[in-house]
């Protein structure tokens, strides 16, 4: 069981690899998008600290989300297309199949985040973590994508076609937006606002970004943990029950 | 193993209110080929899914190499290979890749695994493209890739899901080749086919599958029997011409109203030419003349009363 995940987590490496549209939507994308952001329109934001200090643990999320189209599409076009099959004859535990996507794709969401991080120090990044703050800060983001992923396989499976799982996934590329990312939410609109502070990313940006300034608070680290098990169990246990009816 | 490599009875399928299959019984003995004949939606596809344990059954007993299907489908699975219907090869990945991955999976030594995706490459001809994505490859290249990732770990019970539709027929033939040799091996293998002359050169016995029911039975010899054989079909520009042809050949069975007679003939020249200078030597000419091998469509005529295209439906 163990090895032949290993093997599965190779295959889907090798299609990340290979597919340079998913490296660029999941690496280079919310490199363009915090360029954008910080370089271009920083300065019209007043947030009261530094632009980049205040958007990169946003950006973070964001780029964790950005990777989510490709996973989407993959685990689809495994159970639409005949592979699925072929595993299925040859006794591979689901588990494997599943496991295999999940890995491989939080592997391009640390890159993908390790490259935000890179690029904001380039902008002037000057957090105040401590090295434990920095390992909260890891462990968020694992924990992040690990729930991300989940989610997103079990959409990617309930969609009817590659095409519209890709699809499926948007939502969850767009929910950065109209979360504390940005910009923060107490000058959203009416409705957006009360929106923006009760959705999931909400909770876990402000966790990330009370780590990066040294000074985590429990209101937010509780809910996001909390949001994070959540839709990783749900993520899991649909994505398990689809696999079972789809494949 | 039994004499029997696969054994079902009574097999019933049906999604909602739709019946897929209707009581299906077969048997296939070791080291022969077996051929489900049958136009789409007669329930190949379905048949195959449940002998291979892809889908279970509502009734009815399966039992392969030996084990039942429904309470052993992972001895079931150790035994057999599956080339489904549409080739189950990663596009992404080289053949090379792909048929690692199936080393992979199945738990080879790497040195082993090497050796045996090298022979593979090798049998089906495939060492030049080895190094390319599966994706820029031609439908007959995929095929067979599918086929060699199929025979890792050598399985001893072989299903192959119409494995030469779309197929141009060269690659057809190298195809048959392939399945030829493998049964020279000693390997079992059950086939189907929407093709009366796939079957009839590949398989040891056939099965007429229509609407989920199997319709007819046996060796290719005796299933010909029951249909309408090789027949040559002469058109006349007028009824005196017919007459007059059709006195001269009393085996033949005419079609008044397109003028035209039916003469079985094996489509050989020699009685071809027989027949033509028979026609000669009474001055008679056809305007039209052509040569017609049963197909699908008349053993469906011959053998349920109605055409492929009823029941497709």
């Amino acid at each position: 069981m163990k090895s032949q995940s290993i093997v599965m987590l190779r295959r889907n490496l090798k299609h990340i690899a290979r597919n340079p549209v998913s490296v660029f939507n999941a690496v280079l994308m919310p490199v363009v998008v915090m360029l954008m952001f910080v370089y271009m329109l920083g300065d019209a934001f007043s947030v009261g600290v530094d632009y980049v200090d205040y958007a990169t643990p946003g950006l973070m999320l964001l780029a964790v989300c950005y990777g989510l189209g490709a996973l989407a599409v993959g685990v689809n076009s495994d159970v639409t297309k005949g592979i699925i099959n072929r595993f299925k004859v040859m006794d591979i535990p689901r588990g494997a199949v599943l496991t295999g996507h999940v890995i491989a794709s939080l592997l391009t969401n640390l890159i993908a985040v390790g490259a935000i991080i890179a690029v904001a120090f380039l902008l002037g990044f000057s957090p105040s973590a401590s090295p434990l703050d920095w390992l909260g800060v890891i462990g968020m983001v694992v924990l992040l994508a690990f729930a991300a992923n989940w989610i997103t396989v079990a959409l990617g499976l309930a969609a009817k076609s590659p095409e519209t799982a890709g699809m499926a996934a948007i939502p969850l590329v767009m929910l950065p937006f109209f979360s504390s990312a940005i910009v923060p939410a107490e000058k959203m609109g009416p409705g957006l606002r009360q929106f923006a502070e009760y959705q999931p990313f909400t909770p876990i940006i402000e966790t990330l970004r009370g780590l990066l300034n040294g000074t985590p608070a429990a209101g937010d680290v509780i809910p996001a943990l909390a949001w994070c098990v959540g839709i990783a169990l749900v993520g899991y246990l649909w994505a398990s029950s689809s696999f079972t009816k789809r494949a | 193993m039994t004499d029997s490599a696969i054994l079902a009875s009574g097999l019933r399928k049906a999604y909602k209110d739709k019946v897929v299959l209707d009581g299906i019984d077969l048997e296939v003995r070791a080291g022969t080929i077996f051929a489900l004949l049958g136009p789409n939606g007669a329930g190949k596809t379905t048949t195959v899914n449940i002998l291979t344990t892809l889908l279970k059954a509502d009734g009815g007993t399966v039992r392969v190499a030996g084990h039942d299907a429904a309470t052993g489908a992972k001895a079931v699975r150790a035994a057999i290979g599956v080339t489904g219907q549409f080739a189950a090869v990663d596009e992404l990945l080289t053949g090379e890749e792909n048929l690692r991955l199936m080393v992979d999976l199945k738990g080879f030594p790497t040195n082993d695994g090497k050796r045996i995706v090298k022979q593979l490459l090798e049998r089906f001809d495939l060492v030049e493209s080895a190094r390319k994505p599966a994706s820029t490859y031609s439908g007959g290249m995929r095929r067979k890739l599918d086929l060699a990732m199929t025979l890792v770990g050598n399985p001893r019970i072989i299903f192959l899901d119409e494995p030469t539709t779309g197929l141009d027929p060269r690659s057809r033939r190298t195809m048959w080749a392939i399945i030829r040799e493998l049964v020279s091996e000693g390997v079992t293998i059950l086939l189907t086919t929407q093709y009366l002359e796939e079957a009839d050169q590949l398989a040891d016995r056939i099965a007429v599958l229509d609407q989920g029911r199997i319709v007819a039975q046996g060796t290719p010899d005796e299933l010909k029997r029951q249909i309408p054989g090789t027949h040559v079909r002469l058109r006349f520009a007028t009824a005196a011409q017919l007459d007059a042809a059709a006195r001269i050949l009393p085996d033949s069975t005419r079609d008044d109203e397109a003028l035209a007679l039916r003469v079985p003939s094996d489509g050989g020249t020699t009685s071809l030419r027989a027949l033509l200078d028979r026609l000669d030597e009474y001055s008679l000419s056809a305007d039209e003349f052509s040569v017609h091998t049963p197909d699908l469509d008349d053993v469906f005529l011959a053998l349920t009363g109605h055409s492929t295209e009823v029941a497709a439906k």
